[in-house]
């Protein structure tokens, strides 16, 4: 399964630059909003579901290698954390559906922890 | 890239340049003359285009431009070649049959002008002109290609030498202990660059050729210190890490407040961080935790009145793991 499906089943917004979706193909899942759990819990290639938006998510994400980030209940995060994400090539996704419901339908689609 | 996506990019702002790919850069970094075929075969005006097919089968060209006294007056292709056949005409000059409305480039021009062209008008081949006006070269999108290939070519090269280079330095540098320091000053409470000096940390690691696996460790334990000083430290402190062959060693300095109680602070999920720092996930009471899990050795020296020492060890030689030596 790739980022793209993931994309068209949960309707997510892409918020960083446009870019080859299908391309990228997230092995496993992790949610937290504590960053030091996600540094602890989250492995590489995995998408990582958070109602955080600020730079540091890129950051966390960045240094994890993850394959892409999901915020959700509309949060948004601010022109220079995009920025930064792009940079650091990290793919941004947001939802205004809840953590809960996002991890549900992603376990539905196959993302296991890992 | 085709040549249509620099015909719809015609302004570039602050937004879409970061859009731009390296090969549409090389497209304005390139110039035609770096790409066209400088030996060019050009026809007289007054020659008989039975000795045009003749040269062109010989000579495998499909096109050329055509001169007369030395001047560009025209260029011939295969298509107005096959106008001739078609009429059976071929003691006709080729004055009859080339196109003789000179679209031209300038050898000095970006290539992305050449790209222009050949976007709004049909044609296969381009006269290149110097400075005088004279003929220098003939352009085809075929050369465009192979010349942003070779340029391409050429970057990959470099990186692959910058990235040969960085991972042989302690090879390539005699002494009986080589170590490269990296040091980061990091400022209290700027949440903005967060994360900077880690990933940094990380991007080194990688240059210098270590294992993707332990320059994601080093860069976890190193983000965890780096968060610590942004979110607990009065005035900030300095990261230090010192690369060597067998291996990665950490020194994190701050200058107060000190840690009060040191067995609270390694308890998972014990924090002091504010109200305001855990609104922004910040404060898991994990920081020390983490670095212990990603580090070989740890020992943190807290003090009260001179800020807090924390050090970190990670071996690329498995085998040399050893204690710490203290301070």
């Amino acid at each position: 399964m790739n980022l793209e499906d993931i994309v068209q089943k949960l309707d997510l917004t892409l918020i960083t630059l446009s870019k080859d979706l299908t391309a990228l193909t997230p092995s496993n899942g992790y949610a937290s909003d504590l960053l030091s759990c996600v540094m602890a819990g989250a492995e590489e290639n995995g998408i990582w579901v958070t109602l955080q938006a600020h730079a540091n998510i890129v950051a966390v994400a960045a240094l994890l290698g993850l394959s892409a980030v999901i915020i959700t209940e509309g949060a948004q995060p601010d022109e220079a954390t995009i920025e930064k994400a792009n940079q650091e090539n990290i793919t941004l996704l947001t939802t205004s559906q809840s953590t809960f419901h996002i991890v549900g339908k992603l376990w539905e689609m196959g993302i296991r922890a890992f | 890239m085709s040549p249509a996506d620099f015909d719809k990019r015609q302004i570039i702002n602050d937004n879409t340049v970061k859009n731009i790919t390296r090969v549409e850069e090389l497209g304005y970094e390139l110039t035609v003359d770096e790409v066209m075929t400088h030996t060019v075969k050009t026809f007289d005006v007054n020659i008989k285009m039975s000795e045009v097919l003749e040269i062109s089968r010989q000579e495998h060209i499909s096109g050329a431009p055509v001169t007369k006294d030395g001047a560009l007056v025209g260029v011939l292709s295969m298509e107005d070649l096959i106008r001739c056949l078609y009429v059976n005409d071929l003691d006709a000059p080729a004055s009859k049959y080339m196109t003789s409305e000179l679209i031209t480039v300038r050898a000095t021009d970006p290539v992305v002008e050449a790209l222009k062209i050949f976007v709004s008008t049909r044609v296969g081949r381009l006269p290149v002109l110097n400075k005088n006006g004279e003929l220098e070269g003939i352009l085809t999108k075929g050369d465009i290609t192979q010349g942003l290939l070779d340029a391409l070519q050429q970057d990959y090269a470099s990186e692959e030498l910058r990235k040969y280079r960085a991972s042989h330095l302690f090879e390539d540098i005699e002494s009986d202990r080589s170590s490269l320091i990296l040091r980061y000053n990091i400022k209290q409470g700027d949440f903005t660059n967060g994360g900077a000096a880690s990933s940094n940390i990380k991007k080194a690691l990688l240059r210098l050729g270590a294992a993707p696996q332990l320059a994601r460790r080093c860069g976890i334990a190193v983000y965890e210190a780096e968060m610590n000083l942004i979110i607990h430290t009065t005035n900030g402190g300095v990261i230090r890490v010192e690369i060597e062959p067998h291996m990665i060693s950490i020194r994190v300095v701050d200058d107060g407040p000190g840690i009060e109680d040191i067995a609270l602070a390694l308890k998972p999920g014990f924090s002091t961080a504010s109200e305001k720092v855990r609104e922004l996930g910040f404060g898991a009471g994990m920081g020390l935790v983490n670095i212990s899990r990603c580090v070989d050795e740890m020992v943190i020296k807290p003090s009260l009145e001179n800020g807090t020492l924390l050090k970190m060890r990670i071996y690329l030689d498995q085998s040399r793991i050893g204690a710490i030596e203290p301070d």
